[in-house]
């Protein structure tokens, strides 16, 4: 039998020059993956997101896009 | 998840906005969403005010979130470029201290109470009816008033484009939010340009 593919993961990206570090995108993250560093910028830990898109979806400014990522 | 007393700050923010329409001298109040954030910012090198307790933010994600007034479409892209997010700023400092200079007027004595509210920095409302005179100097009401226009417009404003776009889309420009993350920037500057040392070099390897 074929061994299944393993779909590429998913993972939130902040445009950093445009953030405005509202905190919008912290309060909906269900797995608590992002944070707002030194008041200037979100930050994804990626090794938490799982690319939901909540964050997407709740940002303001709509800085953040959801991209896959080659493990 | 659980909530915590933070989270019902909009109760705050609504009841300052009734307030105004009876008692105009609750207006100072509204001082505490100017000092607070920029006390934590300076001190605390946070954006926390935004993050946590703004209740005005709080108040348009209820409106435009959860009773759905709001298009939940994307802020054009001038909206929420740096030179506007300046520019506003440059232009809420200008009207701010118009204000204060009216201020000062009535203080002088050069000018006499007017119990308007101006929306919009244009129309001017009457607001006779929420004034019935002070212990203080008439300065303090004069003060009052035009600091109570400052938030109504701003709500206005946010409102506006709540329902035009997304329901925080008032963080977008709010010049206390650009103000706060100025100096953040400056206050973490050491900080910020180390992790970019950084990255730069994890990219070059």
């Amino acid at each position: 039998m074929e061994k299944t593919r393993k779909r590429p993961a998913k993972k939130a990206f902040v445009d950093r020059n445009l953030c405005v570090a509202c905190g919008c995108c912290v309060k909906v993250c269900p797995m608590a993956a992002i944070s707002v560093a030194w008041g200037v910028t979100a930050q994804v830990d990626m090794a938490k997101c799982i690319g939901c898109g909540k964050c997407a979806k709740e940002c303001p400014a709509s800085v953040i896009t959801i991209g896959e990522v080659s493990a | 998840m659980k909530k915590k007393w933070y989270d019902y700050l909009w109760i705050a923010s609504l009841t300052y906005l009734i307030l105004g329409f009876f008692n105009i001298l609750f207006a100072w109040l509204g001082m505490l969403c100017f000092v607070i954030p920029l006390i934590i910012a300076v001190a605390n090198r946070s954006k926390s005010y935004c993050n946590r307790y703004c209740g005005r933010g709080q108040l348009f994600q209820l409106i435009g979130g959860k009773f759905g007034l709001s298009r939940k479409k994307d802020v054009p892209n001038w909206m929420k470029s740096k030179a506007f997010r300046y520019g506003f700023l440059i232009f809420f400092f200008a009207m701010f201290f118009q204000m204060l200079w009216n201020t000062y007027l009535v203080f002088a004595g050069a000018q006499d109470l007017r119990q308007v509210v101006t929306l919009l920095w244009t129309f001017k409302l009457p607001w006779n009816w929420a004034y019935h005179g002070t212990l203080f100097h008439p300065g303090v009401a004069q003060f009052a008033f035009g600091f109570y226009s400052v938030m109504l417009t701003s709500t206005v404003l946010g409102l506006i484009t709540m329902v035009l776009f997304k329901p925080r889309s008032w963080c977008v420009y709010c010049p206390m939010g650009t103000m706060t993350q100025l100096i953040c920037q400056a206050r973490n500057h050491s900080a910020i340009q180390q992790e970019q040392q950084i990255c730069t070099a994890t990219k070059n390897n």
